[in-house]
């Protein structure tokens, strides 16, 4: 009896039509799509994109060589080298001479800026950003310091509403 | 072609009409004259038919774009042109601008006839089917047959475009679609031939009159003297074997886009495009058969409106979208359940309610007088 | 020339090439749609003929069915054409009298109903003819016997078939769909109720 039951609801598409009233009903709820280039959806603080070298409000950079960085980087995008120099206070202290990220490699898994003991390789905001010829993605000292110079207060702020978590 | 021009015609035109006919007489005689005549109007009736279908297969497939869309709370395509509507366009463009590939060692004739053995047959069949009483390109008393005979052979396509390709994933899938579209062909036409025995007739404009007569009809209700009521096991079977026989969802192992290749893996371009098309325009063949043969046509729903070709797209335009709306929901099938569900269900189903037909037929209660 | 004559000796051509590339072309898939060709083109001269009902039956279960089977059969078969042609020259006398006998035959069979018969003497039906009830009228009264023994032929044929395939119960592990349908989530999987144990 209860096979019967079955066959004829399957002979009557019962299933199939509750399954078209639900996607009828969804037609006409109310569409969720974000226009990306004109609308966008909400970042958090911590959002982890493009990365920048920050400096010192009077001007030097804050990365001091020590390659924890280097070190945690689980992709090995990061390749650092450090020479002794004069900083802008102008005592002897040791900084980078070369410090690349390869953005091809890195996984945007933000162990830099965990490492990093005086924040200064950080993770923007900044997603929107591309490369036209293989070598375009790789990033050097110079190029991540202009992300940082660019994006400081961004950034600063980040932080500042990061750090009651921290 | 006189008589239906004049009935199309508005009135301070037929005087005009007249005359170039008579110009036309004196000039080539009357036996050439009347040949042209034809020749003529037989191509403007084509081109009538081709012109917008094309156009309307485009548009379908931006249609089923944003239906599926809304129905998974998307938008659906609204970049190009005002929400979108010139997407249709676009694609076209795209699709003529790429290189249609040939494999090195494939049977290039054949390979490049397939697409078009998929397509024409879609096209072919509109000849015979009726927009209204009169507005038909040729009226052939065994119109269904045609239809059917026809539809039969855009199964050429696809084996062809397996076979041609020389590619094993090509023809496995040509062989699984084919077999598919036969089994379904079984189904379909038993389904058929219980419509074809209720109207006692062949052809499709008689069967559309059939439909207006019957207990409902003379209350106005005329929606419900329709086949699809009276018929409403072989308007399921009919109309699910469209969807296998159509190669769409949930049926659509031809085109699985995520797990499973079909016949046309080494098409590309037009070519490719083609073969789309042929899908498009066998659906809306599809739907338009589904109309006139269980939804009565350019019959009018009810009593106290006019019977009118706005009618038939209506219930075409509804039909397609039961298409999209299917696509949108269900799952696709595994190969093996599409074969037992065509032979081992629809095809017992359609037997049983032949005779069953029959027997209401022969019996005192007959509603099909 | 009449317009119908041109289109019967348009479609005329058309068939006898298509038939002579039949038995020419190396490849058996290219003959194969030959075939199909000149079964569509054999259709177009029964269409003149006003026997629309035939023509279209012809593309439905000629064109539609069988030539689809035969190219299944033909593309999965990988036959060799080669092999299959070594003889050709040795057996062509012996075919070319039997292919010479049989049209003589069939000349004979046309010419004698022709004699009597200008091609005017056709029945001419009016348009609004339905060949289809003809055909069927006369299928199931005058020729009902002949129907019925073609479709036991048909019956004996699918028996056959399938006692040739079946290889009994199948060994493989897969489970039928029919049955797969009607599985529920209750015969499979049994939900309890518990209460919360305490860990010690």
């Amino acid at each position: 009896m209860g096979s019967m039951k079955e066959i004829f609801n399957s002979l009557l598409l019962r299933e199939l039509l509750k399954g078209l009233a639900v996607t009828g009903r969804y037609m006409f709820a109310r569409k969720i799509t974000v226009q990306y280039p004109e609308e966008k959806t909400p970042q958090s603080f911590r959002f982890r994109g493009l990365h920048a070298l920050r400096r010192y409000p009077n001007g030097e950079e804050r990365c001091i060589a020590c390659k924890l960085c280097e070190a945690v980087c689980p992709a090995m995008a990061i390749v650092i080298e450090s020479a002794e120099r004069e900083d802008a206070n102008g005592q002897k202290s040791r900084r980078t001479t070369r410090y690349d990220i390869d953005l091809n490699k890195c996984i945007f898994c933000g162990f830099c800026e965990e490492a990093c003991p005086v924040d200064a390789i950080v993770e923007t905001r900044v997603f929107e950003y591309h490369g036209e010829k293989r070598g375009d993605l790789y990033y050097t000292k110079p190029m991540l310091l202009a992300n940082g110079d660019h994006y400081e207060a961004q950034i600063a702020e980040d932080r500042e509403l990061d750090s009651k978590y921290r | 072609m006189v008589e239906t021009l004049q009935q199309l015609l508005p009135g301070f035109l037929i005087p005009y009409l007249d005359q170039a006919m008579q110009l036309g007489q004196g000039f080539f005689g009357p036996v050439l004259w009347q040949n042209i005549l034809t020749v003529v109007w037989t191509v403007i009736k084509v081109m009538l038919i081709i012109g917008p279908l094309l156009g309307i297969v485009a548009y379908t497939t931006f249609a089923e774009r944003k239906v599926i869309g809304w129905m998974q709370v998307r938008i659906g395509p609204n970049r190009v042109g005002p929400w979108g509507l010139i997407q249709p366009l676009a694609d076209g463009l795209k699709v003529l601008l790429k290189e249609v590939v040939i494999p090195e060692k494939a049977d290039a004739a054949v390979f490049l006839l397939a697409p078009v053995f998929a397509f024409a047959p879609a096209l072919l069949a509109w000849a015979v089917i009726p927009f209204n009483d009169f507005l038909i390109v040729a009226n052939v008393n065994a119109g269904l047959l045609f239809v059917m005979a026809v539809t039969s052979i855009s199964v050429y396509g696809i084996i062809l475009a397996g076979w041609s390709s020389n590619s094993k994933y090509a023809f496995l899938g040509s062989m699984r679609s084919a077999a598919q579209m036969i089994s379904y062909e079984v189904a379909m036409g038993l389904s058929l031939v219980v419509v074809l025995m209720i109207s006692n007739s062949l052809s499709l404009i008689d069967i559309v009159k059939g439909q207006d007569q019957g207990l409902f009809a003379d209350m106005g209700l005329k929606f419900l003297s329709w086949n699809w009521l009276s018929l409403l096991p072989m308007f399921v079977v009919y109309l699910v074997s469209l969807f296998a026989e159509c190669n769409r969802a949930p049926f659509d192992l031809a085109e699985g886009e995520s797990e499973i290749v079909g016949y046309h893996v080494e098409y590309s371009g037009m070519s490719f495009a083609v073969f789309q098309l042929a899908e498009y325009s066998a659906m809306l063949l599809g739907a338009t058969l589904v109309a006139l043969l269980f939804l009565g046509g350019w019959l009018s729903p009810v009593g106290f409106l006019p019977d009118s070709i706005l009618w038939l797209f209506i219930k075409i335009l509804a039909v397609v979208t039961v298409f999209f709306w299917v696509r949108a929901t269900f799952p696709r099938y595994r190969y093996d359940q599409v074969m037992r569900l065509g032979w081992k269900v629809f095809i017992p189903i359609c037997l049983i309610w032949l005779t069953v037909v029959g027997c209401w037929m022969m019996s005192p209660w007959n509603i099909w007088k | 020339m009449e317009f119908k004559t041109f289109v019967f000796y348009f479609l005329a051509t058309i068939l006898v090439y298509a038939s002579l590339r039949v038995v020419t072309l190396r490849n058996p898939v290219h003959a194969a749609l030959h075939l199909v060709l000149a079964f569509f083109s054999a259709s177009g001269v029964w269409v003149l003929l006003q026997a629309e009902f035939l023509a279209i039956a012809l593309v439905l279960v000629y064109v539609g069915a069988v030539m689809v089977l035969f190219l299944f059969v033909v593309m999965l078969l990988d036959i060799n054409l080669d092999r299959l042609r070594e003889g050709f020259w040795s057996y062509l006398p012996l075919g070319a009298i039997v292919a010479l006998l049989m049209v003589a035959e069939m000349s004979l069979v046309l010419w004698v109903s022709y004699l009597d018969r200008v091609e005017n003497d056709v029945p001419q039906a009016e348009a609004t003819y339905s060949n289809v009830q003809a055909v069927g009228r006369l299928m199931f009264t005058e020729y009902v016997y002949p129907f019925e023994l073609a479709s036991v032929v048909l019956l004996v044929g699918i028996v056959a078939a399938v006692a040739l395939t079946l290889r009994g119960k199948r060994k493989s592990k897969s489970v039928s769909p029919a049955e797969q349908v009607f599985v529920k989530a209750k015969d499979r999987v049994r939900v309890l109720k518990m209460t919360a144990e305490k860990r010690d």
